[in-house]
């Protein structure tokens, strides 16, 4: 079979980005920097993303390509191929679970995404008139008031999960090149615009409401970007800014590592890689963090600030178009625009499986596909039919959206800077590049970066664990979704195992091929 | 709008823009790889959906 690779360097780049990219970008940050100081989060904001996001991406993308020109794509392989251990390709397993699983709940968003969209392009939502109207039809829109509720009832949501299903495998199922980036070469520049359009809109609405002169473009950015440096002394404000960077950049979703191995050996990985995050930078921080909460502060004024990211996203944002001139246009390129900005990630998240039951089979990609489709359409299902205060989704989001990917960016970390080892991965890094990385950044990764995620980690830990542990205890929905994460990583080993036999059989591992100019 | 909140606007936004404005220009105006010149993104044919199952 001929290696997949990637045909254009900003193909690449527009895909990692495009991945990287979300609802966390428009819905997350904002809520996050208005909770955490405004404009004084910015600080730890900028200082993680130095320290902790850039150089893990680094690090993921130097390994990735260095595992793929040897002909290892999948996470389980990249880590045997780098660390000459049984236990690496077990690692792995992380590396595909947390992409499998997010995908069984994100594209369940993603349809709502798509729902709200249709809903504004046909005027549904512009009948209803008020907050609780809002709060309602989300509600029943996910089937939020009844587990299997979704089935039985008269939401569309269903259906649009189908749709957005098979969207994501059409595309997958053509491949690297004519799927992942052949899309994200026209998502990425359209999402772009859409946001810009948005954008416009809401700095130009002055003063909508002239008895309220506060809620205003200026009082709105002010509300999101006033600093209150009183809370750069408190832990949770470094740790919910390190948590976001972490979030936003896909660090340690085994996506990245993915994507690199279909590079080519002199295909730079230093700019492309500073490139991808700085655009997902842009559409935090220069479109998410000037579009969102002050929109939603002209309207709603201080409550803006007392929403969670589905809150804000779905019934905040809905009540803002409904008050916006032209609300009904905008309120539907604005999740037009999440929807795409939905799927340049999910699509990102099939790729790592497809990749292992390729490399680990030798499935073609019809086999592969149509067997990931399977396995996602299970949990989907799941999702879908536990749907009663969102509670499989939010255990999803939780347990491996959140908790696992700090595991697996430490075990990549660890990898990176113990076992591939800084001076290699130094070297590896500059072969090709475009630009000079210091060599600091690599004892950043090998020294700061382990501590400073076992530092978010227990952070986290401490502050949401109790409770969901609590809550997994007490609430059968729950701790039948953690027994599926279970079931599902279980049958991830078993795969890694056989796949492993057939890799020693080969003798995959007994020759790597080192590679010089 | 307080002076704090446009500073810090103005420096994010803008620190951000010049970063990204950076990068993109010299992604862009790098010299095409040689593969890039001899293959478009829809002309490779990675061969792995023919003969599939």
């Amino acid at each position: 079979m001929a290696r997949e690779q990637w045909a254009t360097r900003i193909g690449v780049i527009l895909a990692v980005a495009g991945s990287a990219v979300g609802l966390g970008n428009f819905l997350r940050f904002p809520g996050q920097a208005a909770a955490n100081g405004g404009g004084a989060f910015m600080i730890p904001y900028f200082i993680s993303l130095l320290v902790l996001g850039i150089p893990l991406c680094w690090a993921e993308w130097t390994m990735g390509r260095y595992a793929g020109i040897r002909g290892f794509n999948s996470a389980p392989a990249v880590y045997a191929a780098i660390w000459k251990n049984p236990l690496a390709k077990y690692c792995g397993a992380f590396a595909l679970l947390i992409p499998l699983v997010v995908y069984m709940y994100y594209v369940v968003i993603e349809a709502w995404c798509l729902g709200y969209a249709i809903d504004y392009l046909n005027g549904n939502l512009m009948q209803v008139k008020d907050a609780d109207g809002f709060s309602s039809h989300f509600s029943d829109f996910v089937g939020a008031g009844e587990n299997g509720a979704l089935l039985t009832g008269s939401s569309p949501l269903v259906w649009l999960v189908i749709i957005t299903f098979i969207c994501n495998f059409v595309l997958i199922y053509r491949g690297i090149t004519k799927g992942i980036e052949a899309f994200c070469r026209i998502a990425m520049p359209l999402m772009a615009i859409l946001a810009i359009l948005v954008l416009v809109r809401v700095l130009t609405l002055g003063t909508p409401d002239p008895a309220k002169p506060d809620q205003s473009v200026a009082g709105g950015l002010n509300f999101m970007w006033n600093p209150d440096f009183a809370t750069l002394a408190k832990p949770e404000t470094w740790l919910a800014a390190s948590g976001q960077i972490f979030f936003s950049l896909s660090v340690g979703f085994g996506i990245v590592i993915n994507y690199s191995s279909y590079l080519r050996k002199k295909d730079d990985v230093a700019l492309s890689g500073l490139t991808s995050n700085s655009m997902n930078e842009f559409f935090e921080v220069c479109l998410g963090g000037l579009i969102t909460l002050p929109a939603a502060f002209i309207f709603m004024g201080m409550a803006a600030g007392e929403q969670g990211t589905f809150d804000l996203g779905f019934k905040a944002l809905p009540n803002v178009f409904a008050l916006m001139p032209g609300g009904q246009f905008f309120g539907f390129l604005w999740f037009f625009m999440l929807f795409i900005a939905a799927i340049t990630s999910s699509l990102s998240m099939l790729q790592p499986v497809i990749a292992f039951l390729e490399e680990g089979f030798g499935l073609k990609r019809h086999a592969s596909a149509a067997l990931l489709g399977l396995i996602a359409a299970l949990g989907c299902g799941f999702v879908l039919y536990f749907s009663k205060g969102l509670g499989a989704l939010d255990t999803f989001d939780f347990w491996v959206g959140t908790m696992l990917i700090f595991v697996l960016a430490l075990i990549q970390t660890l990898i990176y800077g113990w076992v591939f080892g800084i001076h290699k991965g130094h070297a590896e890094l500059h072969t090709g590049a475009h630009i000079r990385v210091p060599w600091f950044v690599q004892l950043i990764v090998k020294y700061v970066s382990p501590i400073y995620l076992l530092v978010i980690f227990i952070g986290v830990c401490a502050t949401t664990g109790p409770g969901y542990v609590k809550t997994m205890t007490e609430n059968p929905v729950v701790m039948g979704s953690v027994a599926f994460i279970g079931t599902v990583f279980a049958f991830l080993l078993l795969m890694i195992h056989i796949a492993g036999r057939r890799w020693d059989a080969q003798g995959k591992f007994e020759n790597i091929q080192e590679l010089h100019d | 709008m307080t002076i704090e909140a446009i500073l810090i606007m103005g420096i994010s936004v803008g620190a951000v823009v010049s970063l990204v404005s950076f990068c993109l220009y010299r992604v862009l105006t790098l010299p095409p790889v040689e593969e890039e010149t001899l293959k478009g993104p829809l002309e490779i044919d990675t061969r792995d959906t023919q003969d599939a199952d």
